[in-house]
């Protein structure tokens, strides 16, 4: 298992009700994996996985990157406001 | 050839020429350079007020609205005087006297995308002061179809995010975010609120972005997303990516042409509101006025506990938006209803959802409290 830091910004911030998590998850875990499990885990932020920006270490993560351990994982949801 | 200087100009932009990145010949670059402002609001009036002031020789705005008073807690680029006026031609008079060495081309026409093109060929950068999702993912793809540098910032409350898109050499806004986001999950300003001098924050951002591209010195945001909040005081810089799989910018690029973006997005491309839920499922403000004085009608207010403090409907039952799909328990789904919130964008997206949970009596207050305000209980606040 990989330990790793989750932050949250935005709106994301708001339905998770948490500015930040820490999690232990299997040490081949992809992104795409990582939002399936948080959206299973909390249901509330299903539907902002579908549209969110995922950085590992500060540097934008596709969905198959995987996870290595100690990450900090920051989800920036889009906004829109102007 | 770049334009020369006036012995009056050369004074107006004395501290300009005095550093070495901009200079003489910074500053005749700048005269001879263009700049596109879409959305003359909270973003585009520190855009284009600083634009102005730098000496842009060229300076388009694009907006289809008046002013409001509600506008005028951050878009300073308007004043009191200017309420009910148009919005493009309220910020051209103030650039105007900020700079009457400048000129200033209006478009008072919503950016769409029969038009886009045509009006933002001309320019040398686009610069994203938008407010809502299909014009944003527009504003991407013809900068990106006709080369040019789009200048990006957004806001939500205490957040920002600003960039610069720039296919040629990074990542473009759908390198990011290639999926809007679902309909009604991201509020926009005038349903989520917006600290007032964020925009100024961020759009002043956005204009340094601007001027540095058009100098061509520095390091523009190409390539990196920087992420403000208010609250922590945080600005956090993300490394970005060119998406592979783009549509507009990728190897394999699918997208050639302008689309329809409020179907893409499935939301409409301004954020106003008077929200409707379609035909047969709206009520108006007189409407129930009138059905309340004779039947008995559940209404249910789905707005945030701390709006209430600003106005509220006798006897309504308050379950904000968010929390409702976990207590519909506590409704009756026999119960004729009605569902209201400021404006009626988000009451309309709670109707869908009890609609979905087997509710079939349930109207939506048209243009919600604030349309009660205005046409039945005048001594309720808009806001």
């Amino acid at each position: 298992m990989n330990h790793i830091k989750l932050l949250f910004f935005a709106t994301i911030r708001d339905r998770a009700g948490t500015k930040s998590l820490e999690m232990e998850i299997p040490a081949d875990m992809t992104i795409q994996g990582l939002k399936d499990k948080l959206s299973t885990d909390y249901p509330n932020l299903k539907d902002s996985m579908k549209s969110v920006l995922i950085t590992i270490n500060r540097e934008y993560a596709f969905d198959e990157a995987v996870v290595p351990s100690n990450a900090e994982i920051a989800l920036f949801p889009p906004v829109s406001g102007g | 050839m770049l334009p020369g200087l006036t012995r009056e100009e050369i004074l107006r932009y004395s501290r300009h020429l005095l550093i070495p990145e901009v200079g003489l010949e910074g500053q005749r670059k700048l005269k001879g350079s263009s700049a596109l402002v879409i959305g003359t609001g909270g973003l585009g009036s520190p855009v284009a007020l600083y634009l102005a002031a730098a000496g842009v020789g060229r300076i388009g705005l694009v907006d289809y609205d008046v002013v409001d008073s509600s506008n005028l807690q951050r878009q300073v680029i308007h004043g009191t005087n200017g309420i009910g006026k148009l919005k493009v031609e309220s910020a051209r008079d103030r650039m105007l006297d900020l700079n009457p060495d400048i000129e200033v081309e209006v478009y008072n026409e919503p950016f769409t995308s029969e038009n886009a093109m045509r009006i933002a060929k001309d320019y040398d950068v686009i610069i994203d002061g938008t407010d809502n999702f299909p014009t944003r993912y527009l504003t991407n793809d013809v900068s990106v179809f006709l080369g040019k540098p789009n200048i990006y910032g957004s806001i939500f409350r205490f957040d920002g995010q600003v960039s610069v898109f720039y296919a040629k050499e990074g990542p473009c806004y759908r390198c990011l975010f290639p999926e809007p986001p679902p309909p009604g999950l991201v509020p926009s300003c005038a349903e989520g609120g917006v600290l007032g001098v964020l925009p100024g924050t961020i759009g002043t951002l956005q204009a340094t972005e601007a001027l540095k591209v058009l100098l061509g010195i520095g390091d523009p945001l190409i390539g990196k997303l920087l992420l403000y909040n208010a609250l922590d005081m945080s600005f956090d810089f993300v490394k970005l990516k060119k998406n592979p799989k783009c549509r507009v910018c990728g190897p394999n690029a699918d997208i050639k042409e302008l689309i329809d973006y409020e179907e893409f997005c499935g939301v409409p491309g301004h954020d106003h509101e008077e929200g409707s839920a379609g035909t047969g499922w709206d009520i108006t403000a007189s409407e129930l006025y009138e059905r309340v004085k004779t039947n008995h009608l559940k209404l249910l207010d789905v707005r945030e506990p701390h709006e209430l403090e600003i106005s509220k409907l006798p006897n309504a039952v308050n379950i904000p938006l968010g929390q409702l799909a976990g207590r519909l328990a506590e409704l009756d789904s026999a119960e004729d209803m009605v569902v209201f919130c400021k404006g009626g964008t988000r009451s309309a997206r709670a109707l869908e959802l009890l609609v979905s949970a087997g509710f079939k009596k349930v109207k939506n207050l048209k243009g919600g409290i604030n349309a009660w305000a205005k046409d039945v209980d005048m001594n309720l606040p808009v806001y």
